[in-house]
């Protein structure tokens, strides 16, 4: 089975079905299905062939279905891009998966995409989207969405793909600052959706909500799976109207809301008195873990629905779940491993370790992705032989302990890396950018605990130009940096601790600073 | 306070521009461009938003009206205040249960 597969199925047994509801459409399974063939074709014609890289740049949207779809058809490979990525790290993105198309949104603030057609030599074609009449870009390498679903054959294109070939890269912050791509061919996307579905136990009734970006893991399986088991999707692009998400989960009697902690954080906080949420029948959290006061909150709120608390990475997709029927007795812990799959604890030297004792968590199983895309060292490092010849196990990189009855308790993380309202933040990144400011001598980025956010982003900084502000710091980080990424304090001193080899002492900072909240 | 309807977009503006933008004057915004759409604010923005309309107007925003009609450009927010404002002069508003420094109770 292939990817595109979960579309063409569910559309050939499920054709008049509304599929997706997002911005005031209702597509059907066949309406997707025919558009997705519509852009194929015009991708195809414009050189996309097997294997080549199709980015899709764009705020959750009809057209970013489409476009994931599309690419498949093509023979392609799909790469969502976060839609608030910056100029200069989304040619970073382009020109390092060397994509040969792109579908973008021409609304999106503060990118030139005209500038990408110099800038990433491999781009072959631009298809746009939501180009008012005004502000239309012509130039012979961009298309338009619209015309070409006016133009295009809907017919199906012939299959060129085989299950060991690339379905998608998600980028996904590493520690060294520059973004990776993780490689998913369509066997691990098909192996990872089952074991997911079969756990959450989903329906073709199943009503999803969905306002987590493409771009991110847990926001893409939500489209994947549903259509692979014929339910239906509601795309939000975001949880930023709270009340608008519950009138929507309401009015479209949603089955399954997937959040993360700083989703759950805001929601608990509302009087929720008002809507109608029982047809919920599901919530999941992952990206980080509930506190175990939000887990009981969350039961107490939501009596009738199941709770899931998961765990994963990008590098398999998921890895942990708890069974709902256990999530009273040990609300701390992110469960067990996913159906079809298993784990275990290593200590550094490789030795297995039982309940109790703290170590790496080690995954194997068919969701364990193909490695980054072109970063053999990294990919080396993180994805390691197994216990048979040819097969690659996960070195996870956290931190885990497991209790007598093998249910597994996220410890902590073995770098640098900070999760802020679920994502993914390296010190790196956001440091090399406040560096970029005239005068500033010394940067360190840390995470501080926040009830909302899980960590928020807190900037340490030494400057010799005394008129630098904040205000000035968190601006260009903001010109610069994705959304989630941009600091929410910034502190100047007069010095930064180092450790003995010269380098600042992140972990003394922290000590310091989690020390200072306890008290 | 006195506040007129005249004053509001700019009083939201001075706001975004200050708060949310950091100080960046470059970008150039409608009334009615969405603030989603435009990347103006973020899911978070729309918190900040919240706590500064209620200080700033003296208004309290009640959970269910926090939607794209009242909140997603400088125009709905504007109209918003103003009809807040105007029934808070004809009644006392119910307080807010809205406020992130007051309900949460975490770890």
């Amino acid at each position: 089975m292939l990817v595109h597969d979960f579309l063409t199925n569910s559309a050939a047994r499920l054709p008049d079905k509304v599929a997706l509801v997002c911005d005031g459409h209702r597509m059907t399974y066949r309406d997707l299905d025919l558009m997705t063939n519509r852009l194929a074709h015009a991708l195809v014609e414009h050189g996309v062939g097997r294997g080549d890289r199709v980015a899709i740049f764009m705020p959750n949207s009809v057209e970013a279905v489409v476009g994931i779809f599309a690419a498949l058809k093509a023979g392609g490979v799909f790469v969502v891009i976060n839609h608030t990525t910056k100029q200069d790290k989304l040619t970073a993105i382009l020109n390092n998966c060397r994509a040969s198309a792109l579908i973008a949104d021409a609304q999106i603030r503060d990118v030139h995409l005209s500038a990408l057609l110099h800038d990433v030599p491999s781009l072959r074609v631009g298809v746009l989207c939501n180009q008012g009449a005004a502000a239309r870009i012509t130039h012979p390498r961009f298309i338009d969405f619209d015309a070409v679903q006016a133009q295009y054959d809907a017919a199906p294109l012939p299959r060129v793909t085989i299950d060991l070939d690339l379905a998608c890269l998600i980028y996904t912050s590493g520690s060294t600052g520059e973004p990776k791509g993780v490689m998913s061919d369509h066997s691990n996307v098909v192996f990872a959706s089952e074991s997911i579905i079969t756990y959450l136990q989903n329906v073709e009734d199943d009503v999803v909500i969905n306002m987590l970006p493409l771009s991110f893991d847990y926001g893409l399986y939500q489209v994947l799976m549903t259509f692979r088991f014929g339910g239906r999707l509601v795309l939000e692009r975001s949880f930023a109207y709270p009340a608008a998400i519950l009138r929507r989960i309401e009015e479209e009697r949603v089955t399954g809301f997937p959040g993360v902690p700083t989703i759950y954080a805001l929601l608990l906080q509302m009087d929720l008195s008002r809507y109608n949420l029982s047809s919920i029948r599901y919530l999941t959290n992952t990206a980080a873990a509930l506190p175990p006061s939000h887990v009981l909150e969350i039961r107490r709120t939501f009596p009738w629905a199941r709770l899931y608390s998961m765990y994963g990475l990008t590098e398999t997709k998921r890895t942990l779940y708890l069974p709902p029927e256990e999530v009273e007795r040990r609300p701390a812990s992110v469960g067990i491993a996913i159906p079809g799959t298993e784990v275990w604890i290593e200590d550094e030297h490789g030795n297995r370790l039982g309940p109790g004792e703290v170590g790496e968590l080690v995954v194997r199983g068919r969701h364990v992705m193909r490695g980054y895309w072109e970063a053999p060292e990294a990919t080396a490092q993180r994805f390691r032989p197994g216990p048979l010849p040819g097969e690659r196990v996960c070195y996870t990189g956290d931190l885990f302990r497991m209790d007598d009855d093998g249910f597994l308790y996220f410890i902590g993380r073995k770098d640098d890396i900070i999760k802020s309202r679920g994502e993914k933040v390296a010190p790196k990144e956001v440091e090399n950018v406040i560096y970029e400011l005239p005068g500033v001598v010394a940067v360190a980025v840390v995470g501080v605990p926040d009830p909302i956010l899980g960590q928020a982003i807190k900037a340490f900084v030494v400057a010799k130009n005394a008129d630098l502000t904040e205000m000035q710091i968190l601006a260009h980080c903001r010109s610069r940096l994705e959304d989630f990424m941009v600091p929410r304090y910034v502190e100047f001193r007069d010095e930064l601790p180092v450790n003995t080899s010269g380098k600042i002492a992140r972990r003394e900072l922290m000590q310091a600073l989690n020390t200072h909240c306890s008290t | 306070m006195q506040v007129t309807a005249l004053d509001i977009p700019a009083q939201i503006r001075t706001y975004i521009t200050h708060n949310l933008l950091f100080g960046d004057e470059s970008l150039i915004y409608s009334d009615e461009d969405s603030f989603l759409e435009r990347g103006i604010v973020d899911s978070l923005g729309v918190i900040e938003l919240v706590t500064f309309l209620e200080a700033q107007f003296g208004i309290s925003v009640a959970d269910h009206e926090l939607i794209p009609e009242n909140f997603d450009s400088v125009k709905n927010l504007a109209e918003y205040v103003a009809r807040k404002l105007e029934a808070a002069t004809l009644a006392e508003a119910p307080r807010s249960s809205f406020d992130l420094g007051e309900t949460y109770a975490g770890p």
